[in-house]
């Protein structure tokens, strides 16, 4: 051994967080709703979740082993992406179909770009867009055993009445992971308890997304409307596990909740106006995409830093 | 009482906090580096093969903005040549061999510090070498005289000490507090309306009952809790906690009516006007878990660090990493024949290196550098138009700002050298601007 020690720059000590304990903290929190989703859904959904995160892992150990890079494969994120997928699928999609949706998310979202980090789009999202495009027909049929097939987003569009309980609870028609809110919360708790996420963008996110529906829903301030649809569709899922996406959702604090907003008003306008009654997934990939403008504007300002007046040069 | 931001690492002061001053005396020679501070090196004023006394000017101040030097042992000069210090620079040294009896120069006592003009007190310390003592060695007599000494209302004692595993300023408070409260006296005699504050991390409620208990009678002094967080003791952060004034990377703490010093400065303060002392000992600690014995030990400035590693029993188990300061800001070591400096206040030798222990893995824009960060800046952005050249992006994004605790790279989950890239850029644009 050479008898000169090893330099480095300071500081010299690491903290013990590492990127591939902070992904598994979020598949710990993703259990409970995973979990729900199975006993909700039976076996088939099991089946997809499991074919799901294994084509994602796989599609990652691929691609590297063709372009020679060193694998990625142990941070745990394609686990976190394929499981946010599988519970974005309507509990019937083919099983074939998901292992494309895995593929995609992996390869086209993200690995193109220049993998883990790189990627502007949430991978699962962009996944799920694709799948709706390409299979647009299974990937919106929601019947299944003991459900008629109609979301509750949909039957309230519909005119319908709701039962909230079953909303909350999840015993309802939708995707695997979007059914049952207090799963989610579950989940959220434990994300936030864990230090994994804060509440700036899921909490300006449910405001502004309240706040329009007060606004411009035509329902004036019905409680019950406003529960149903923060219960319905994918918000609670996409607030807490999607929007909060460290990678794609800004790092600036203001911009955190510049990008909330934005997801409130993206929401709002396509579950109001749009076509279908669902609208969250497309509110955060659209969001994603001015994730870089919202950055630039806002820049915190240093500690110290007093806001300059205009100099005449 | 605290600042945004800041992280907690382990803080490691149980290995040695318990461990009473022991006088070390240095043996053979001893290496006092022309540049010790901040500002114009020294220019010696003794010659190969002189004796001298301790106590003894060797080195005369280059400038306003520099310093003295006084040999610590009394002894010969053996040579006057550049020497390895602790960053890793060559710097012109005096080296002189101890005779071992410690001979003494005559220091002459002041019985009445009140009777002092400001400009005698500011001469004494001036003339005694006394600079920052906690790392960045700016000359103190430059700091006590602002422009406007009218508007100086807080002089902070630095006792935050939230370097973890240093124990030096701790042991000092614990065992002589009422030399760091004479200290304070002596400041507040120069600014008549400021008041003093001993601003301590709440880690330490011995030392905080001790100095409240010192300064139930002093009108002018109080002691400020702050909160155990990394980087409390940053003289930015310590002003905000103390006062929730804040200043730039542009401004000096004297513009918001602060001067900051650490305990250690304050003591030298006291042994310069009253005592008549130059600055020639400080305390020092060497621990971590790669050394014996950890202990903190009184020693003459320019004593060898391998004499002191030795005196604490040696290395325990495999060292593998070696730091100068603390494991946040320290320099890491590659060999341990440096002298100890004025502003040297430890020695760190751990039998890991975490730093090569981990990985470096892909930014995943966790923002946890975000939320470290005391200056409110985007380390991992800062990072990335360092790594790219984009020197306009940087400082729009206020990289200069930065002040170098490396927060940043300690909470990064991904291992990315934050602090390090940031720093880089940082020296460039600013050698850039010295350039204009």
């Amino acid at each position: 051994m050479s008898d000169l020690f090893n330099v480095s720059s300071s500081p010299h000590v690491r903290s013990k967080d590492t990127s591939s304990r902070i992904m598994q903290y979020v598949i710990l929190a993703l259990l409970p709703t995973t979990a729900f989703g199975i006993y909700n859904f039976g076996i088939k959904a099991a089946i997809l979740i499991v074919v799901t995160i294994a084509s994602c892992i796989a599609s990652e150990w691929i691609y590297e082993k063709i372009v020679h890079k060193e694998s990625t494969i142990k941070d745990c994120s394609s686990i976190v992406t394929g499981l946010l997928l599988a519970l974005n699928l309507p509990p019937t999609l083919p099983w074939w179909e998901a292992v494309m949706g895995g593929v995609f998310a992996i390869i086209v979202v993200k690995m193109l770009f220049g993998g883990l980090g790189q990627n502007f789009m949430n991978p699962a999202l962009g996944a799920r867009c694709f799948l709706l495009i390409a299979f647009a027909a299974d990937m919106t049929n929601f019947a299944i055993d003991s459900y008629s097939g109609a979301t509750p987003l949909a039957a309230i569009r519909n005119g319908e009445s709701v039962n909230l309980m079953d909303m909350f609870i999840g015993r309802t028609a939708g995707t695997i992971g979007e059914t049952s809110a207090i799963a989610v919360l579950i989940g959220a708790i434990i994300l936030i308890l864990l230090g994994v996420i804060d509440l700036r963008i899921p909490a300006t996110y449910i405001v502004t997304f309240v706040v329009f529906l007060l606004l411009f829903s035509g329902h004036g301030f019905d409680g019950n409307y406003i529960v149903a649809e923060l219960c319905g569709g994918g918000l609670m899922l996409g607030a807490f596990f999607m929007a909060t996406d460290y990678v794609t959702s800004p790092i600036t604090p203001m911009g955190k909740i510049v990008f909330g907003i934005c997801l409130g008003i993206f929401t709002g306008l396509f579950r109001i106006f749009g076509a279908n009654a669902e609208g969250v997934s497309f509110a955060i990939i659209l969001s994603n995409l001015l994730v870089p403008m919202i950055e630039r504007y806002t820049v915190p300002r240093a500690f110290g830093v007093v806001k300059e007046a205009k100099k005449h040069e | 009482m605290t600042f945004k931001g800041g992280v907690h690492p382990y803080d490691g002061k149980d290995l040695s906090k318990d461990k009473p001053v022991s006088e070390l005396l240095p043996k053979g020679e001893l290496v006092f580096p022309l540049s010790q501070h901040i500002g114009a090196p020294a220019t010696p004023i003794v010659a190969v093969g002189d004796t001298v006394l301790r106590g003894q000017k060797i080195a005369e101040a280059g400038g306003f903005v520099s310093s003295p030097i006084y040999a610590s042992v009394s002894g010969t000069v053996k040579a006057i040549e550049p020497r390895r210090v602790a960053v890793g620079d060559m710097v012109n040294s005096i080296i002189i061999e101890s005779d071992g009896e410690m001979k003494e120069a005559e220091f002459v006592k002041t019985d009445d510090v009140t009777k002092l003009s400001n400009e005698e007190i500011i001469g004494k310390i001036k003339e005694a070498g006394v600079v920052g003592m906690g790392g960045a060695g700016f000359p103190t007599h430059v700091k006590l005289s602002p422009k406007e000494p009218d508007k100086i209302e807080y002089i902070i004692a630095n006792c935050a000490e939230c370097e973890p595993y240093l124990t030096s300023d701790y042991r000092r408070m614990i065992e002589q507090p009422e030399k760091l409260v004479a200290g304070m006296r002596i400041v507040l005699q120069l600014f008549p309306k400021a008041k003093g504050v001993f601003g301590v991390e709440d880690n330490k409620p011995d030392c905080i009952a001790k100095l409240k208990d010192l300064v139930k009678d002093e009108p002018r002094m109080e002691v400020a809790e702050l909160m155990t967080k990394y980087p409390q003791g940053g003289e930015r952060q310590l002003i905000y906690a103390v006062t929730k004034r804040s200043i730039n990377s542009k401004m000096l703490p004297a513009d918001a009516g602060c001067i900051v010093d650490n305990v250690e400065t304050l003591v030298a303060i006291y042994n310069a006007v009253a005592l008549g002392q130059p600055l020639m000992n400080r305390i020092f600690t060497v621990t971590g878990n790669a050394v014996a014995e950890p202990q903190n030990f009184y020693i003459c400035i320019g004593t060898n660090y391998q004499e002191m590693l030795d005196a604490a029993g040696g290395f325990k188990g495999d060292c593998k990493k070696m730091i100068a300061g603390g494991p946040m800001m320290g320099f890491a070591l590659f060999g341990l024949n440096i002298p100890a400096t004025k502003t040297s206040s430890a020695l760190l030798c751990f039998t890991e290196d975490e730093v090569e222990a981990y990985k470096e893995t892909a930014c995943i824009n966790c923002g946890r550098c975000v939320e470290a960060c005391p200056e409110l800046l985007i380390p991992s952005r800062l990072a990335d138009f360092s790594k790219n050249g984009l020197m306009d992006v940087f400082e729009k994004w206020h990289g200069l700002e930065c002040v170098e605790c490396g927060s940043c790279s300690f909470a990064c989950p991904a291992k990315r050298p934050l602090a390090q890239a940031v720093k880089t850029m940082k020296k460039q644009a600013l050698a850039a601007k010295r350039k204009k």
